[in-house]
């Protein structure tokens, strides 16, 4: 059955918006939105919740607002156990602080879809332990027993016909103990979560209201625009400030280790003033890197012998004794982040505290780097996040941070630095490149014998979170390989590191986006040699009676894929398990006798455990299929002269409206622990269209972006 | 100085003539509903309309938009069958494109009061959304167009 996937309708939640930044009761915050003031006493049990005497109910979230819709999602979760009034409830943005930290990280980031399964028990708790404290205080105001209240959206009732909206039992509630382990609802009593809601955060987004980071100002702040090597290696040789100095608007120049700052009342002025300073660069340290040398860097690694990430069964013996073996290798390109809002930090530095206003993903890696650079205690760094336009892996990145702390040292005023576009593009921390071989066999009853895989692509831990790499293993890149859902006895995965001055960074989906193309075309390609259906051949080797072997089962049954697509068309199919979610893609392509592939439909389903947030599982599913076929299709990094050559849209072309095809999502129904969506929605898109392309053509793409051979 | 006229009001701006549109309504007068993208005319995220038509306010300079009438997502009624629409439709992810796309409609359904799926994926190919509200911008213009229509009568 279909879920039903009815939004409702425009309601008077539009007033409850999210503030682009907020006070917090116990630090000193620039607050950008006064009429967020508090009401007066409020009950705040846990640094997420707090209700006032008006009955608000307000929840503190420590998450980025992308528009992934967390911020509506984490409130849902809270104000379900609560049993509040939704049309009370408001969100708002947390200061960086302890409290909302991941448990399972011990850091501030919104990263991995972890933003509510990193957080599922928490959440739930906060809730809960806010209604019992609500409840006790009603049953001591009515003297009767907690057992005989009950709760209903923000009103506690008691057995006598009492009745007390929470609002007025906030002030004995806030002088009770907050309970360690209520008990939480049984899923079936559930009446916000999964439920159809407005996004919180809509409303202000379409009045113009949201002020994202680089809308961001404080008084007395100038902004600036910072000159970086245009090409990789390249070291600052001269520039001329007296240039840039005499640009209108321009107040200062200041020069930072290898880069230049030029800080002006507007931003124009910041940019005409960098134009002006005609900065010379010595040569790049690469000048071989290129569009046309990079594919053979790839594959000359390829051939070095790499570390084994896995190796389980009898591999070698195995494919000996295989009925058929085939060999495939395939290629994948960098891609560029390519969120709207260009990367953006405003900063101040004082003598005893320095504030930063960012739309960061990096809440605690942001406050480190600022204290490291002021000397400051980490506790003395104030992070406010800012809703951000796209992110995607990439604001999890520290470098604007030192751009405007370091500028703000040095003008001893609030700085906002915003990079053009062409410093976005060129000073990306891109989606590893990555060229695999895999070799398999089969068993004459067409089951897969066993399954060997060599990756080559540089490595993103290395740099971010280096104690995860092990033995030279960086999992992100072997992720959806040695994690693969499916059950083969023999298996084996090496990884050779890639090292090229070309950075590399987390980007949606991380190694899944990259290596699930790989195992998904691959699968096809041996259900093929195996004469078998690609479908059936995947779920004979899934875990019967698991959740992707159930997933993919119910997608089979929304897609029809056993009716023959129309004429003119074909069907393909990919699965993946990643952050503790299913997805699978059937794509119905058709490709034209000049070689021009069309999707036509996409069929996307997800079992995330829980849908906390349906429409919002139902929107990030439609964005992933979107995202995934601009990849697909159009994204790739262009390098040329040691350097990015890619630096604007232009030159990294995005899929637009006319290549977007009819999306239907299925979610799976169950009450299980809330997964993650946004990633999971992502990696079997591309595998689903080629392999459809396939088979309508017979012709196999191995590369990214797909492109017909003429 | 140079005048403006935005959202019906009379600015004074302290800018060189050549200065894209773009930057004088954000930083000068404060309007940063209009978005700054990619700066070379390709994304059309920072869309206004000048005497009711789509223009790239990062291709335009105060000195050519000195003579018109300046609309940024601000100067619509807050009951705009287009806001409306994009509310209902819950058509924003990031958010950061939308304003410059619903003028873009608001443009496009001046011209075209009943347009075919055909003629709204036409209007709407040279536009960028990286988060992929694509299939809701679609399904908002319809209804735009329809409570336009009510609205008319
Ligand atoms: S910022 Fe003007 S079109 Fe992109
Ligand atoms: S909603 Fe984020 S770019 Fe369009």
């Amino acid at each position: 059955m279909k879920p039903s996937m009815t939004r409702r309708s425009f309601i008077a939640t539009s007033s409850l918006v999210i503030a682009g930044a907020a006070v917090s009761s116990n630090i000193d915050i620039f607050n950008v939105s006064p009429a967020q003031a508090q009401p007066n006493p409020t009950f705040k049990p846990h640094a997420f919740l707090e209700i006032g005497t008006d009955d608000t109910i307000t929840v503190w979230v420590g998450q980025t607002n992308l528009g992934q819709g967390s911020h509506t999602g984490i409130p849902m979760v809270i104000a379900d156990e609560l049993d509040g009034d939704w049309q009370t409830v408001q969100v708002k943005m947390a200061p960086a602080g302890e409290p909302f930290k991941s448990p399972i990280w011990h850091m501030q980031a919104t990263g991995g879809s972890t933003s509510i399964r990193h957080r599922w028990d928490m959440l739930r708790t906060v809730g809960a332990a806010a209604r019992q404290m609500l409840v006790e205080a009603a049953a001591q105001q009515w003297e009767v027993s907690p057992a005989q209240c009950t709760v209903e959206a923000g009103t506690v009732f008691g057995p006598a016909g009492q009745s007390a909206r929470f609002g007025q039992l906030v002030a004995r509630a806030a002088t009770l103990p907050v309970p360690e382990n209520p008990p939480l609802k049984n899923p079936k009593e559930y009446k916000i979560i999964g439920s159809a809601r407005d996004r919180l955060d809509i409303p202000d987004k379409v009045m113009g209201k949201t002020v994202y980071g680089i809308d961001f100002s404080v008084p007395d702040m100038c902004i600036a625009v910072v000159a970086r090597p245009p090409v990789y290696g390249a070291t600052l040789e001269s520039y001329d400030k007296e240039a840039a100095l005499a640009v209108q608007g321009v107040v200062d120049v200041v020069e930072l280790e290898g880069r230049v700052g030029v800080c002006a009342e507007t931003t124009y002025g910041a940019m005409k003033g960098r134009d002006a300073l005609n900065i010379q660069w010595s040569a790049p340290s690469h000048p071989e890197l290129s569009d046309e040398t990079l594919p053979a860097i790839f594959s000359d690694y390829l051939e070095k012998p790499g570390v084994i990430a896995q190796d389980e069964g009898d591999v070698t013996g195995s494919l000996a004794q295989a009925t058929t073996t085939i060999s495939q290798g395939y290629q994948l390109p960098y891609l560029s982040h390519a969120q709207v809002e260009p990367l953006n930090c405003t900063a101040h530095v004082e003598q005893d505290r320095c504030r930063i206003w960012m739309p960061t993903q990096g809440q605690t890696a942001t406050q480190m780097t600022a204290a490291q650079l002021t000397g400051l205690a980490p506790e003395q760094v104030e992070v406010m996040t800012l809703p951000a336009g796209g992110g995607f892996g990439l604001r999890g990145e520290q470098d604007t941070v030192f751009d405007a702390v370091q500028l703000s040292q040095a003008l001893k005023r609030p700085v906002k630095v915003v990079w053009s576009r062409e410093d976005d593009f060129t000073n990306d921390y891109f989606r590893p490149a990555s060229h695999c071989t895999i070799a398999a066999g089969l068993n004459g009853d067409g089951t897969v014998a066993a399954w060997s895989h060599k990756i080559a692509a540089p490595s993103v831990m290395t740099r971010v979170l280096p104690q995860f790499v092990k033995n030279g293993v960086d999992p992100d890149a072997v992720s959806g390989v040695w994690d693969m859902p499916y059950l083969f006895a023999n298996r084996k995965v090496e990884y050779v590191m890639v090292e090229l001055p070309i950075p590399v960074g987390f980007w949606r989906s991380v190694g899944y986006s990259v290596n699930v193309f790989a195992v998904e075309s691959f699968m096809d390609e041996l259900a093929h040699a195996a004469g078998a259906d690609p479908l059936a051949f995947r779920l004979n080797h899934l875990e019967q009676g698991g959740r992707m072997h159930a997933l993919l089962t119910a997608l089979a049954d929304q897609a029809d894929w056993a009716a023959p697509a129309p004429a003119g068309r074909a069907k393909g199919v990919a699965v993946t398990a990643c952050f503790e979610s299913f997805a699978a893609h059937v794509a119905e392509v058709s490709v034209s006798e000049r070689g021009r592939i069309t999707v036509h439909k996409m069929h996307c389903a997800i079992d995330c455990g829980t849908a906390v947030y349906p429409d919002a599982v139902k929107a990030q599913a439609e964005a992933g299929v979107i995202m995934a076929m601009s990849t697909a299709f159009h994204e790739k990094v262009s390098f040329a002269g040691g350097g990015v050559s890619s630096t604007n849209y232009d030159s990294y072309p995005l899929l637009t409206m006319s290549e977007v095809p009819e999306i239907e999502v299925y979610i799976a129904q169950n009450d299980l622990k809330a997964g993650g969506v946004g990633e999971p929605v992502f990696p079997s898109v591309a595998p689903a269209i080629a392999n459809a392309v396939f088979a309508a053509t017979g012709v196999r793409l191995r590369q990214l972006p797909l492109v017909m051979p003429s | 100085m140079i005048t403006l006229n935005v959202n019906g009001t009379q600015r004074q701006v302290d800018a060189t003539p050549d200065t894209p549109l773009l930057w004088v309504l954000r930083d000068n007068l404060g309007l940063t509903s209009v978005k700054y993208t990619c700066g070379i005319a390709q994304c059309g995220i920072c869309t206004v309309l000048l005497d009711g038509e789509a223009v790239r306010s990062c291709a335009i300079s105060i000195d050519e938009a000195a003579g018109g009438e300046v609309t940024t997502i601000e100067g619509l009624a807050e009951d705009h069958p287009v806001k409306i629409a994009w509310i209902e439709k819950q058509v924003p992810q990031c958010g950061y494109c939308q304003p410059g796309i619903m003028l873009q409609t608001v443009d496009f359904l001046n011209r075209v009061e009943k347009p075919s799926d055909q003629e709204i994926i036409d209007a709407m190919d040279d536009v960028i959304c990286r988060c992929g509200s694509h299939p809701r911008i679609k399904e908002a213009i319809v209804q735009a167009a329809e409570l336009s229509a009510g609205k008319r009568g």
